[in-house]
């Protein structure tokens, strides 16, 4: 039998304000266990919740980014269950009305001739606060209960089972991954927890509507574990069914180390969360007039400055997309060609040299040793003729290992390119008296041998001659 | 001197017939004498105590003082006070440290009001007879074999025997008015939001009021200055201007509508409570108020409303005692599942164990409309009930409580009968209106005994000012707010 | 609506409350008595009555993102039943 799988992914976003959601303490990463945790966080007898409005902010930010509804009314609600990292005994989150809506995003899928593209459809996002963390091995048979991180603000952005495969749901995971740092409400920092995924995965015969039973694997957070993740429960659960056997609801951990799926323990019991609204917390009104705010500070969202890139420059639609594929990338080409020069060298050199050398490097584009001015500057003396494009790729090295900028270098490496017609034409005059089997064979009908002339000649500048000078003069002369 | 109220004491203070310190040192010294029987509070700290009085002192040799320099007052032990021992009525919470002060703690120290100590309540307020403390019952001052109301029953008694000016309550379905009802003295549970619930230890969070118990309605409009006011570290408080709550307590009452709810004289009111309560709506008429009959007809589905919503509030409010950061922690436990089912068995009583019983009941799986949504549906059909009660009426006047302070042990074993005591309170609470309860004469026991009666005041929202004119009307005309039990000299 | 014993014993564990199976016994009987009385409101037409949880018609205060609290590890951990090395210490968390 053929298989399909069927994924969707719920994913929490630790939104980047500088307080918890429910209070003002601190939310900054690594600090000394609890001494972030003021007397909400550790849920004191007699403590009361009052919502942050950044987080609030962030809310209305990405439901924006994926042409949401946004919830003129959305309620807090008590999802009541104990474990030790969640004081209260309770999280506060959203349930029935949630600020977020039904939305959708675009994702990219593969590369080259496979490539396709695909929509997503997000269910809702919602705003609720982060547990804290248990440390295991502080004493035998112990853990210990870290609270830094209970109450930090989390949106927890849900879509539909629409992925089908690893590899579509790898890339919506990136795509988001790229949006909510694109529009500044998540650092996107993965190892610290800030971007943690769960995946839901079901498999049902091909062709089937009715969904299978899903296990959801918990909190994977880098994109080769999700796609591994992924790829080992497909397998599992096609090999269970076809084994005669039935999938059991369940949420499972990812053993990065093994590769493999396993149920967790603590959640065997069927869960009863008693979901009710919050009574310390009243309805979170939002009004056009907020979301107007909210769009006033919004940048240009990535498929937006994509078309523009297109018409604007005239970029090709692969380019635009690479150049958009992060804030940061775009916000460097962009200052790049703010300065005028040309876009389509500045899109060559972005996506081409400065790229593999960030990557060569193990560089983020922000830490570029060599700034969008700088290389604009490099790139108007292409435009201008100073420079030859192999010239420039030596300059672009000693930019890049910090020699000076780009006219110092051409200077002092003498790589200003020969325009001068007269020169010019000394040296092709030079080339075709030395090379005259050559001419007679071009006059014989070889156009081969006119690019021979032209490497001669080059070769005779010491590369230093325009080429397309060369070119024209060599014509000229040779009648051609 | 001890019958004074917080006004005279306020002005003896100011004319410096008298220290804080004394007055103070005096109110310690009838604890000492009278406490160890009434058992009113669970935790006195002397040393802090007076080291507030003298801190009044010197505000009041500065001229820093305000109405409330340098006055005792008691606070109901549900408030966390920093240093002081916060317990709840709780063993889990029996060493419990308070680590920060309560707003409502900050406003009486912040005038200069002296904290005398923390008062007996029923084990998380939840309890009409105070029974179901874990430090014990309280005497009810009037008569020492009977129950002094709930759950503010150590407030109530402290007051009633004068241990202290006045003192702090909390009132979730009657937990202020039905104590002030059986022990005689003034109590008002202001409108939802107006005072802070941050540092007061939630039951109900919908319902949890704090306000003011004392001898008249005149020092209640002392202590609402204090108490109410806005608190950006509650959601739920509402943002209003302060108000002066003394400001009307001497107007006339001659064209005031007081509307009778049919309602709250039907079957189950005690015939002694409602002789008292009549002759206490005939003084009023004498006063110049106009008697309009009025119906809340779902007053008794106040009851069924309350005892879906207050359980599920509270059992979620209650899950955070769970022995890891603070509290009871079971001495000897297995797992961590073990010790969080220990712990929680050990650290709370049986009523409060059967109500978060309940409330878990009422919201798991399947429930939840059935009960928790109906139950707020049918807390609006009661709200509106007083909607259209109030216009026809200004304020509406009835019975605090069916009957008048019941024997420790009469209705212990029976939870039922014991939820009816509030029959009468909670729809107020239900509403988030005003409600006060003023002493209005006394029924005689059996074996001769004077049993306060309270007579319920409710307002419209915000409408304290009037409420406390209208029982200080009634307070200028008769005495029942200045008679003191037997045996507490 | 009935109550049984076992239905008990499930809720307590909801709960994390330890009840012994005379307690459950107890326990029923007395709430088997409230929920009687919680069963009047089935009696009541409901049907687009908008539920109340505030009084006033009143929607949510926002706070500004400014850290206003300062480590207190200290003072709050004074009444803890056990930490260690600045962490609270429980049994063993099994994932």
């Amino acid at each position: 039998m053929e298989w399909e799988v069927v994924i969707g992914l719920e994913t929490h976003t630790q939104l980047q304000t500088k307080t918890k959601i429910f209070s003002g303490a601190s939310t900054e990463f690594g600090s000394e266990p609890n001494t972030q945790a003021c007397v909400v966080s550790l849920a004191l007898p007699g403590v009361l919740p009052v919502l942050n409005r950044e987080a609030v902010k962030c809310a209305i930010k990405f439901g924006l980014a994926v042409n949401a509804e946004i919830a003129a009314r959305s309620v807090f609600a008590r999802k009541n269950y104990f474990y030790p990292d969640l004081p209260k005994g309770y999280q506060i989150s959203q349930y029935e009305l949630p600020v977020v809506g039904k939305g959708s995003m675009k994702i990219q899928v593969g590369t080259g001739d496979k490539a396709y593209e695909k929509v997503i459809n997000i269910t809702r996002a919602h705003l609720e606060e982060d547990a804290g963390k248990s440390v295991h091995g502080a004493q035998e048979g112990m853990s210990g209960i870290d609270l830094n991180r209970a109450g930090t603000p989390l949106l927890e952005i849900v879509t539909e089972p629409d992925m089908r495969s690893a590899a579509e749901a790898v890339a919506y995971a990136k795509k988001l991954h790229d949006l909510v740092q694109w529009i500044g409400i998540c650092d996107g920092n993965m190892q610290e927890g800030s971007f943690r995924c769960d995946v839901n995965v079901s498999v049902r015969p091909k062709g089937s509507d009715k969904l299978g039973t899903r296990r959801e694997i918990k909190n994977l957070n880098s994109f080769k574990f999700m796609q591994q993740a992924i790829e080992y429960e497909t397998q599992w659960q096609i090999e269970t069914l076809e084994d005669g056997g039935t999938i059991q609801q369940a949420t499972v951990l990812f053993n990065p180390d093994s590769g493999e799926t396993r149920a967790m323990r603590s959640k065997e019991e069927a869960n009863d969360y008693r979901y009710f609204p919050d009574p310390d917390l009243l309805p979170l009104a939002i009004s056009e007039n907020d979301i107007n705010t909210v769009k006033t500070e919004m940048p240009e969202l990535p498929e937006a400055m994509k078309a523009r890139f297109e018409a604007q420059y005239g970029l090709a639609h692969y380019d635009a997309n690479a150049l958009t594929s992060s804030r940061a990338t775009a916000d460097y080409f962009v200052a790049t060609v703010d300065t005028d020069c040309d876009a389509k060298l500045a899109a060559n050199w972005v996506m081409g040299s400065v790229s593999a050398k960030l990557n060569a490097d193990d560089k983020e584009i922000s830490e570029s040793p060599i700034s969008p001015s700088a290389l604009a500057s490099l790139i108007k003396r292409i435009q201008d003729g100073t420079i030859s494009n192999n010239a420039a790729k030596q300059v672009f090295e000693a930019m890049w290992a910090g020699e000076g900028d780009a006219d110092s270098i051409i200077e002092s490496k003498g790589l200003k390119q020969v325009s001068d017609t007269g020169a010019i034409e000394a040296i092709v005059d030079e080339v075709l008296a030395a090379n005259a089997a050559m001419v007679e064979e071009f006059k014989a009908g070889k156009e081969k041998a006119f690019n021979a002339l032209v490497g001669q000649a080059m070769k005779a500048s010491k590369g230093k001659a325009n080429p397309a000078q060369v070119n024209e003069i060599l014509k000229k002369k040779l009648g051609a | 001197m001890i019958n004074k109220s917080l006004k005279q004491l306020g002005a003896m203070l100011q004319a410096k017939e008298i220290s804080s310190v004394e007055l103070t040192q005096e109110y310690l010294n009838r604890i000492d004498r009278l406490n160890p029987e009434i058992n009113a509070f669970i935790t006195l700290d002397k040393d802090k105590t007076l080291a507030q009085a003298k801190n009044a002192d010197a505000m009041l040799a500065a001229g820093k003082a305000s109405a409330m320099t340098g006055l005792p007052i008691a606070q109901k032990d549900i408030f966390v006070a920093k240093g002081w021992r916060t317990t709840c009525g709780s063993k889990m919470l029996e060493t419990f440290i308070g680590p920060y002060d309560a707003d409502i703690i900050e406003r009486f120290d912040s005038v200069g009001a002296v904290n005398l100590g923390k008062t007996n309540m029923d084990e998380f307020a939840m309890g009409s007879s105070n029974e179901t403390s874990y430090f014990g019952k309280v005497q009810n001052p009037w008569d020492r074999s009977r129950v002094p109301g709930g759950s503010s029953g150590g407030s109530a008694a402290a007051v009633a025997a004068r241990l202290c000016a006045a003192a702090t309550g909390t009132d979730t379905g009657g937990s202020i008015r039905q104590p002030a009802s059986l022990c005689g003295l003034s109590g008002l549970k202001p409108t939802y939001g107006l005072a802070s619930r941050f540092g007061m230890i939630a039951f109900a969070s919908s319902l949890d009021q704090s306000g003011p118990m004392a001898k008249s309605c005149e020092d209640m409009a002392l202590m609402m200055n204090v108490i109410t006011g806005f608190d950006k570290r509650d959601s739920t408080s509402l943002n209003r201007e302060k108000e002066d709550y003394t400001r009307d307590l001497n107007k006339p009452l001659a064209g005031l509508k007081v509307g009778l709810p049919k309602e709250y004289f039907a079957e189950g009111l005690g015939a002694d409570v409602a002789t008292v309560v009549q002759e206490a709506i005939a003084e009023y008429k004498k006063l110049g108020a106009e008697i309009v009959d009025i119906s809340l007809p779902n007053t008794m589905l106040s009851i069924p409303v309350y005892y879906v919503l207050a359980p599920a509030e509270a059992s979620s409010n209650l899950s955070r005692f769970d022995g890891v950061r603070y509290g009871h922690r079971a001495k000897e436990y297995g797992d961590l599942m073990d010790m969080y089912c220990k712990s929680r068995a050990e650290g709370f009583g049986a009523e409060v164990k059967r109500r978060i019983l309940i409330g878990t009941y009422v919201l798991s799986a399947g429930y939840y409309d059935a009960y928790y949504l109906k139950a707020q549906q049918i807390r609006r059909l009661i709200a509106q009930d007083f909607e259209n009660a109030f216009k026809k009426c200004d304020i509406i006047m009835g019975p605090t409580a069916p009957s008048t302070a019941f024997k420790a042990g009469e209705k212990a074993d029976d939870p039922v009968s014991m939820y009816l005591q509030d029959i009468y309170t909670i729809a107020v609470n239900l509403a988030g209106l005003p409600g006060m309860s003023i002493p209005a004469g006394f029924a005689q026991s059996a074996d001769g005994k004077k049993l306060p009666v309270g007579l319920q005041i409710i307002g419209n929202y915000f409408d304290e000012a009037r409420m406390l004119n209208a029982g200080h009307a009634y307070q200028q005309v008769t005495d029942w707010h200045i008679q003191m039990p037997e045996g507490i000299e | 609506m009935s109550l049984n014993s076992a239905d008990i014993k499930r809720i307590a564990h909801l709960a994390r409350i330890e009840v012994s199976d005379a307690e459950a016994d107890a326990t029923l009987t007395k709430l088997t008595g409230i929920l009687g009385l919680i069963e009047q409101m089935q009696a009541v037409d409901t049907t687009g009555i908008v539920p109340m949880s505030h009084s006033q018609d009143v929607t949510q205060r926002l706070r500004d993102d400014v850290v206003t609290e300062t480590n207190q590890r200290e003072l709050f951990q004074s009444i803890a039943p056990a930490v260690e090395d600045g962490l609270y210490l429980v049994p063993k968390v099994i994932e």
